[in-house]
């Protein structure tokens, strides 16, 4: 199982491992992700997907290892200044601001971009009024990108499934990241809503060139557009490489289909 | 360009379509309808001249009003919008009034009294208690809920312990002191003058600063929530994780959130101890604190319209109550015979109100008035 070295990457993680008291949710986990690369991770319930995420994050706490995001180490610091330095990522069970309006959620993801303090949000002059009216012409610029023009001033709970998840999509590209995660993008959809996810998806990488790890149980739609996919089971690395050599590998089959009789 | 996109707007609605926006500032404005506009203006209008027909005890009672909306705007921000239950509202409302004591009261044999103007110890009334609000946030944003209501219980106990022993600041309980003096600018605000023939008296001249207090303190509270940090509000009480992953701090926010709402409330209790005229130790205990969550329920959790519609409410209900007793049998007066007592008719309906509230419309007077302008912007149509 050998793994093409990635030059400069922008995403570095080496021996991750976490544990909850006696479980090694994560174990030693390694890998690598390249600028521009659209990464999968994969694994059966349990496998340690998300908690990578949320090591990546900052949300957990990992005993050992390290994750360096563009040379800069990520282990001991609080979410919020993980975000700051241009991670944004969705969640499996959305995590949105359900009483506000798309137009805030996407708001609240320019949040850092709005460089004006407490005062001026009093006073609403000059310059914080002119970060809002700028700050959103950009997000207007993701309403039009993700096509919900016409829900932007629908409350975020009043909206279907499909919807809040390109809502929480746009509230993570308001961010404007260099750096994407992606947990479970098209978890229950249906055919069509997962196609349009998948070309949002792309149309992300072709047109802001924002690098992605996605989290994901479609394998139909990993193998369509991941570059690479690193399987995990039980918090171990069992193979990581291109889409079609994933698929025949011996390993990633008994993780699962069980052990061939 | 904002010009030229101003001026598209205003033809917009010049030709019968006022919510056509052609800028973004003008569809972020607070007042971004012409019918607001109007309304507004209208309604403010109505306000400055109502204490020249008015009862001089009636300008005073709407005097208070005006109080308990700044304090209930503060508590609505850090309650209502950032999502922290404080029951600590009344301790910084006390902290506010013995800070203006202390700089613009008049020194006696029993208390300390700088005599400052009004110009330096009403800021100074909003700053000092935000600087303790400031002090204790960060002990209050490790907490939430159930433990953060406890946490804020106990600063009303630790402050009236402390106003009741600090006896050079605050008279000692039972005797307590004479408030800052309503000195503006070297104007004394209690001497009675003469404006376009008509005598203006003490009660007027409260009523109208206090009411530009607040429309100053409604505007910029309204714009805070507007704003980046009105969102991270929100955002904090909405989902306090996902408000981190996107880059909020919980420590900055929740400080920020106590730390002004200390200052409106510090604010409102300065003004508060000179429209009532003097001021006990035993006034800033837990069933203020209490009065201003009501102004909150029943006005509307996180809307600032709302905050001062439940101050109107929870300081007229009383009043209103008082002036329909007479024509009720079963209520004894001030002195006659009865099944109840004014003031107890007054709590059980303030408590039965809360409670229906609560049950019927959870958000307010602000929701009720929302039911009511949908109603009418549909009809005659349901829906």
């Amino acid at each position: 199982m050998s793994t093409p070295a990635v030059t400069e990457p922008i995403l570095d993680v080496s021996d991750l491992t976490l544990r909850f008291g006696g479980t090694t949710a994560v174990d030693a986990v390694e890998f690598a992700v390249g600028r521009a690369e659209l990464f999968a991770i994969v694994g059966p319930n349990g496998a340690g997907k998300t908690s990578i995420f949320n090591c990546v994050s900052g949300v957990y706490r990992p005993q050992r290892g390290s994750i360096r995001f563009d040379g800069e180490e990520l282990r001991g610091r609080r979410p919020d200044t993980v975000a700051q330095l241009g991670i944004a990522r969705t969640f499996q069970n959305i995590e949105l601001f359900e009483n506000l309006t798309v137009l805030d959620n996407l708001m609240l993801g320019r949040h850092h971009h709005l460089d004006y303090g407490a005062l001026a949000g009093l006073l609403y002059l000059g310059k914080a009024k002119r970060a809002e009216t700028e700050n959103r012409r950009v997000v207007e610029e993701i309403i039009d990108f993700l096509e919900i023009e016409s829900i932007r001033r629908s409350l975020v709970g009043m909206l279907p499934y499909g919807l809040k998840k390109r809502v929480e999509l746009g509230r993570a590209l308001a961010m404007e990241p260099r750096l994407l995660l992606l947990d479970e993008p098209v978890a229950g959809m249906n055919l069509e809503e997962t196609e349009d996810m998948a070309r949002f998806i792309l149309d992300i990488r072709a047109e802001l060139g924002v690098t992605m790890v996605m989290v994901e149980h479609d394998m139909g739609l990993v193998m369509d557009i991941a570059d690479r996919v690193l399987v995990l089971d039980f918090g171990q690395r069992i193979a990581l490489g291109e889409p079609g050599r994933i698929q025949s590998d011996p390993a990633v089959i008994e993780a699962y289909l069980g052990e061939a009789p | 360009m904002s010009v030229t996109t101003e001026g598209a707007r205003r033809r917009g609605a010049g030709r019968g379509r006022p919510l056509l926006y052609t800028s973004y500032a003008a569809d972020q404005a607070i007042w971004n309808t012409p019918a607001k506009r109007v309304w507004t203006l209208a309604l403010l209008v109505a306000v400055l001249a109502l204490p020249f027909y008015l009862d001089r005890d009636l300008t005073s009672l709407l005097t208070t009003v005006f109080v308990y909306a700044i304090g209930g705007i503060g508590l609505n921000l850090v309650t209502g919008y950032a999502g922290q239950v404080s029951l600590g509202h009344a301790f910084f409302l006390g902290l506010g009034a013995y800070t203006a004591a202390v700089f613009g009261g008049e020194a006696t044999d029993d208390v300390v009294g700088l005599g400052l103007d009004m110009a330096i110890w009403l800021p100074l009334a909003g700053l000092v208690p935000a600087l303790v609000g400031f002090a204790v946030a960060p002990l209050a944003a490790r907490v939430r809920g159930l433990y953060l209501a406890i946490l804020t219980l106990g600063l009303v106990f630790i402050g009236l312990h402390i106003f009741n022993e600090a006896d050079s600041i605050t008279g000692g309980a039972g005797v307590g002191r004479a408030p800052a003096e309503p000195v503006l600018f070297g104007v004394d605000l209690t001497t009675r003058f003469e404006l376009f023939g008509t005598r203006v008296n003490r009660d007027m001249v409260y009523y109208i600063l206090c009411l530009v207090v607040l429309v100053v303190l409604a505007v910029a509270a309204r714009n805070l929530t507007r704003s980046k940090w009105g969102r991270a509000f929100a955002a904090v009480r909405d989902r306090d994780v996902a408000a981190e992953v996107m880059g909020v701090s919980l420590l900055r926010t929740k400080t920020l959130a106590f730390t002004i709402s200390s200052f409106y409330a510090g604010i409102a209790g300065a003004l508060l101890s000179v429209v009532v005229g003097r001021i006990s130790p035993n006034t800033w205990d837990l069933f203020l604190s209490i009065d201003f969550l009501a102004v909150v329920l029943i006005g509307g959790v996180a809307t600032i319209t709302g905050s001062i519609m439940g101050a109107a409410f929870v300081v007229l209900l009383p009043r209103l109550v008082d002036e329909l007793s007479a024509y009720l049998p079963f209520i004894s007066g001030h002195t006659g015979e009865g099944f109840l007592s004014v003031f107890q008719l007054q709590t059980m309906i303030f408590g039965a109100l809360i409670v229906l509230f609560l049950v019927l419309e959870p958000r307010g007077l602000y929701g009720l008035w929302v039911r009511v302008r949908n109603y009418w912007k549909a009809w005659p149509f349901s829906y």
